[in-house]
């Protein structure tokens, strides 16, 4: 029961946030200089008018407001500027499925890679793997990802020429090998962060109590490991793992562009550098409900792992 | 601290719970791959065009890229480069190019362009893709669709050559009263408002293309949004366009014309911006012909690619803000800024990119007067740079503005870093030769506009590319009345060589007054020219036919044949 109201309530809270990024974003976004509806080619006068009538950019700002408003808890996104004759919603149904398996993937990507890896330094401390597992991870935080992307390309490309034959698709979408590399590439960032992560809260716990306490009874040291050290230290890890996963889904803009994977990244950047209104308000609202929801997500399932927080 | 060094350096713990750990590894990397597998099913569902191959022969097809989606297909509204670049495969007007350039018929047969109106007489054999044969009501209604108020096409400007169509889009008129009538369904008679002597050169323009009334309004307002809601009449059609990810183009079974559309099909796969993925998608033999940037150069001249150049159209300027007030309205002061200046030191010393030229004149050197080239007719004044005369104009301007110091001078330019490096360039460059302090302002493309716009700046970086093949599309630009004239240019000489050369039918006196303008824009100073923006290209050997154009669009394929390589 006490889950429900806890769940609940955090929904409630989650709408709350979700209308304040709509409203921020709003007005944020009509006081961006510039004006959405210059182009190239100027537009006379009577022209000009006959486009913002059709996009109802000739209403006061308050109007525009509440018909927004309006038309957002109904889930009607809208028309694209810049894509007359696409609804809001379509590109985000459409695109937003690309975005999240190559999110899916490279959160796994991620947290298996940082667990493990970290779970092995954490044991190795001080040892030859982990100084070579955290040369990697130092590397791996402070590389962008447009340079492992590219690189990533660059590889591939050498290697189907070395090799005669197309092992890994260079860009595109649309088979197992083209989601395979450019997930890896858009984990890798926070593979390493996990990575760094887990080590130092495994060594926290190794320290602590109560491993103490089980080592002393003689309990075998792979079950102190699996049971108390391991399942304690991934904690903190599940706790960031949330707003990772809308970060990467979110975020994967650059690995998208440059292994032309159509997702919905490409659309949230462009949209802003063009003014695009309709897709701007459409991406961030539904990022920045996506990010609400994963947190409470990630909250739950935290409770699952840890009967401490559910007690309380 | 003291203990957990003790626990972990326990070389029996680290390597029992390490034998866990590596258990757990193996599980995950299971589960992981199951998971993948799993997706590889759920990803084939979101789209992807990806064939693994540039040249397919046996199928007849090819491979390629695009820079962006098309926003939509609808030819009335379209304004954008990809857009165009798909329409000019899948839909043709009255008019057309041939691979050399030259006006080629399309659906018109034979036409006749007089000083009051145009009669174009279509071809019976033009279909559309189902079947139904294209007439000249389906010009007339695109024609009047495009005017219409409701419909808002940012490009109606390029109608307005035709009778009352200004008058229509400011909702003056009824739609009805356009000066375009299908006589017949094989004959379409024009009326101007104004003798148009380019006439033919706009209709091969994708604002005139034809559309179908029965079919858009059947359409229920998303006409052109999809691959099924379009007709095409073209050498292609579009069969699949999975939005945002993939198109595939196949040959139209219904198009009249035997020497376009040589090719089955046509895959674009891949929808990026990235030029190096590009390049490395070509490297690998996955798409036809990719664009290369100056530092690819030696990479594909180690490869021996055979690498073309086209200059893509658009010519790169200075343009002063001549409002009243500004520093820039002076013109001793506009001259001394050009004395100073030298395009070819900045296309080689500065921007170094192989397929840029210096420009000395607002019309590109590819834009045709009477006979031959305009620049070959009426040679453009070479710019030299003169730097004492400079100092003297802008003394001249000094005592003419009846100022002591000149205030800083505000360049607006965009935020590319090739926008960036212009700029910075003539900041050092006129602070060097003239002791001028040059403030940089960079800008947002939208924000640029706006600025230009509202004349919130002294020099903006600009360009300008051809809507359609003739000198005009250039040459009226700095009219008094063009709205395009973003430093509000005003000369009433300039006006009146911009309205002999709308309205003149004769060649030569029409490509005069081109001359006459280049000569005004120089001596004038209106603008001072940077650049011709060209491309320099790679395209798969086995492609025969490919071209690259300056107007239209960028790239084109329609006709394109596959020839096997000779073996040597």
């Amino acid at each position: 029961m006490a889950i429900a109201a806890f769940i609940t309530k955090r929904l409630i809270q989650g709408v709350f946030t979700v209308w304040f990024i709509a409203t921020a974003t709003f007005f944020a976004m009509h006081n961006v200089p510039g004006d959405p509806l210059l182009n190239e080619r100027a537009m006379t006068e009577a022209i000009r008018a006959n486009v913002e009538a059709k996009y109802g950019l000739d209403k006061p700002l308050g109007t525009q407001y509440l018909i927004y408003l309006s038309n957002l808890t109904r889930g009607d996104f809208g028309i694209s500027f810049t894509q007359e004759n696409r609804q809001v919603n379509d590109i985000i149904r459409e695109h937003f499925p690309v975005s999240a398996i190559l999110g899916v993937l490279a959160v796994l990507f991620a947290a298996v890679g940082g667990i493990l890896w970290g779970a092995l330094t954490a044991l190795y401390r001080n040892r030859i793997p982990d100084y070579l597992i955290m040369f990697f991870v130092i590397l791996g935080i402070s590389v962008p990802s447009f340079v492992i992307a590219a690189l990533g390309q660059l590889v591939i490309v050498n290697m189907n020429s070395a090799l005669g034959i197309t092992l890994f698709p260079v860009a595109g979408w649309g088979t197992l090998g083209h989601m395979l590399v450019p997930s890896m590439v858009l984990g890798l960032g926070t593979m390493a962060y996990l990575t760094r992560l887990m080590r130092s809260s495994m060594l926290e716990i190794v320290s602590s109590d109560y491993v103490r306490t089980a080592k002393a009874k003689g309990l075998p040291p792979a079950r102190i490991f699996a049971k108390h050290q391991l399942r304690n230290a991934i904690l903190p890890v599940i706790t960031v793992l949330g707003p990772a996963i809308a970060a990467i889904t979110t975020g994967g803009f650059v690995v998208e562009l440059v292994f032309a994977i159509p997702g919905l990244g490409r659309y949230f950047v462009q949209a802003v550098q063009q003014l695009d209104y309709t897709v701007i308000m459409g991406t961030t609202v539904f990022y920045g409900a996506f990010l609400v929801f994963m947190v409470i997500f990630v909250d739950v399932l935290y409770g699952l792992i840890d009967p401490r927080v559910r007690m309380s | 601290m003291a203990e957990s060094d003790q626990i972990s350096t326990d070389d029996s713990y680290a390597s029992e719970a390490g034998r866990q750990l590596a258990f757990y590894a193996v599980f995950a990397i299971l589960l992981l791959g199951i998971v993948i597998y799993g997706l590889s099913f759920v990803v084939k569902l979101t789209g992807g065009g990806a064939s693994g191959k540039a040249v397919d022969f046996e199928n007849n097809s090819i491979t390629i890229s695009v820079a962006y989606d098309p926003p939509q297909l609808d030819s009335m509204r379209a304004t954008d480069a990809s857009s165009f670049l798909v329409l000019a495969h899948v839909l043709e007007g009255l008019i057309s190019n041939d691979e050399d350039n030259n006006l080629a018929p399309g659906v018109a047969e034979r036409w006749e362009i007089r000083e009051d109106g145009a009669i174009f007489w279509l071809r019976d054999d033009a279909m559309w893709s189902d079947g139904k044969s294209v007439t000249a009501h389906d010009f007339e209604f695109a024609w009047k669709r495009v005017v219409d108020p409701k419909t808002a096409s940012e490009y109606a400007f390029l109608l307005f050559p035709v009778r009352n169509a200004e008058a229509i889009t400011e909702g003056q008129m009824p739609v009805s009263s356009l000066g375009v009538t299908a006589v017949s369904d094989r004959e379409l008679r024009v009326e101007f408002e104004r003798p148009t002597p380019y006439f033919e050169k706009l209709v091969a323009f994708v604002t005139y293309f034809p559309a179908r009334e029965d079919f858009v309004n059947s359409t229920d307002g998303r006409y052109a949004s999809s691959a099924d809601t379009m007709l095409y009449n073209g050498p292609y059609t579009v069969d699949e366009w999975v939005l945002g990810a993939s198109m595939r183009w196949s040959k139209n079974p219904y198009y009249w014309n035997d020497n376009k559309g040589f090719l089955d099909e046509i895959n674009v796969a891949y929808i990026t911006t990235d030029v190096n993925a590009k390049l490395n998608l070509f490297k690998d033999g996955q798409i036809t012909d990719t664009a290369l940037s100056a530092s690819m150069l030696p990479e594909a001249m180690e490869r021996r690619w055979q690498i073309d150049r086209l200059m893509d159209g658009t010519v790169f300027f200075m343009e002063f803000n001549h409002r009243d007030g500004r520093l820039t309205n002076n013109r001793n002061f506009r001259r001394a800024l050009q004395l100073a200046q030298d395009p070819a030191e900045l296309v080689y010393k500065v921007l170094k990119e192989a397929a840029y030229v210096p420009a000395d004149s607002l019309f590109p050197s590819w834009v045709r007067g009477a006979e031959d080239f305009l620049h070959n007719e009426y040679p453009p004044h070479r710019s030299e740079t003169d730097i004492a005369l400079a100092r003297e104009h802008l003394e001249l301007a000094r005592d003419e503005l009846g100022l002591t110091e000149f205030p800083p001078i505000v360049i607006l330019t965009g935020d590319s870093s090739m926008g960036l490096l212009t700029a910075e360039y003539y900041q050092e460059l006129y602070k060097r030769n003239l002791g001028l302090e040059i403030r940089i302002d960079a800008q947002i493309f939208k924000q640029r506009l706006a600025k230009m716009t509202s004349g919130d700046f002294d020099i903006v970086m600009a360009g300008w590319g051809p809507d359609y093949d003739d000198a005009l599309t250039f040459g009226d630009l700095f009219s008094s009345w063009n709205l395009n004239n973003r430093g509000r240019y005003s000369s009433s000489e300039m006006d009146a060589q911009v309205r002999i050369a709308q309205a003149e039918l004769d060649p030569v006196k029409r490509a005069a007054a081109f001359g006459e303008i280049q000569r005004l824009v120089h001596d004038d100073v209106v603008i001072i020219p940077m650049y011709e923006r060209g491309v320099a290209f790679v395209v798969d050997p086995q492609l025969v036919g490919f071209r690259r154009r300056s107007v239209g669009p960028e790239v084109d394929y329609n006709y394109v044949q596959l020839t096997p390589l000779r073996k040597p």
